[in-house]
């Protein structure tokens, strides 16, 4: 175990990010979407949407926006390339959708080890609002540390560690 | 395209097969989702760390599923979505993405499906397994 229980709790600066509509077809092109609910404004209207909605990982990317947004993990002495992404969940409130303006508030969830502390595990959970208040989702992530002395080089979470 | 009223336990979406995942694909996907690790999009830096290549996000992967979704319902339908990465996806893998329906409830008076999920390269390994649960 390298990471320090004292973290768990921990909040991480919130991060806020307009969403521009640009940037949704961007993400659209980069993901191979082609539903024009995504890109086109009528079809997303007379979906009934407000404007164009964001794919439902597109709220993955707000802690991203932070100028360092790799920083807290260095805070908490990991370096990013014994990094893996364990997991990812979306819980949603409310469909963003382009020109809102959303906070990502994390938080350190719990920390914790497996297989001989070759392998730690990382848990955040961060709400995501509006402007006004309203809750849009919930996200929780887990990031797997690869140690040094238990992984096995180049695949991580696949090979058996002692 | 399954139509809502077909929907029943057992029934699959139609698998959405995605073309094998190209170096622009990772830098494209760098750029849109914000995700700069360089662990994606910079060979030298995934040497330095050990590995052969650089490798796929995610993330990359958990998009592909949610297209599977959205492809199926409007995604203000999607109530939660989430995924456990069980295997990385190497430069030039080829996932399929799949859903089947394995419960159908009521809650709170909404009729919810929920979704088995897994992304899968052709050489058989999993890489994502998950579930999403969808106003239905």
């Amino acid at each position: 175990m390298s990471v320090d229980q004292s973290v768990i709790g921990k909040e991480l600066p919130p991060v806020t990010m307009t969403v521009d509509a640009g940037r949704l077809r961007f993400f659209a092109k980069a993901i191979g979407e082609t539903n024009p609910v995504f890109t086109d404004l009528e079809t997303a209207m007379a979906a009934g949407h407000r404007d164009l909605p964001v794919p439902p990982t597109f709220l993955f990317g707000i802690e991203l926006e932070h100028a360092d947004p790799f920083a807290w993990l260095a805070d908490i002495g990991v370096d990013l390339p014994r990094v893996l992404h364990g997991e990812q969940s979306f819980t949603y409130h409310s469909t963003a959708v382009a020109g809102d303006v959303l906070t990502a508030t994390p938080r350190i969830g719990n920390v914790y080890s497996k297989k001989g502390g070759a392998l730690d595990f990382i848990e955040k959970a961060s709400t995501v609002t509006r402007e006004n208040g309203d809750l849009v989702a919930e996200l929780k992530t887990v990031i797997v540390v690869r140690n040094p002395a238990g992984a096995s080089e180049a695949t991580g979470m696949q090979e058996p560690a002692k | 395209m399954t139509a809502m009223q077909d929907i029943a336990i057992g029934t699959e979406l139609a698998p959405l097969q995605i073309r094998p995942i190209s170096r622009t694909t990772l830098a494209l996907f760098a750029g849109a989702s914000g995700d700069h690790n360089p662990m994606h999009i910079d060979i030298d830096v995934a040497k330095s760390a050990g590995l052969d290549d650089v490798f796929a996000q995610g993330m990359l992967s958990m998009g592909y599923l949610g297209r599977l979704l959205t492809d199926w319902v409007d995604p203000q339908a999607i109530r939660s979505y989430r995924v456990r990465f069980a295997a990385i996806t190497p430069v030039h893998g080829k996932p399929t993405a799949t859903a089947t329906i394995c419960a159908i409830d009521d809650v709170d008076g909404e009729r919810r499906a929920t979704l088995n999920l897994t992304v899968t390269l052709d050489d058989g390994t999993v890489t994502l397994t998950g579930d999403a649960v969808v106003a239905a």
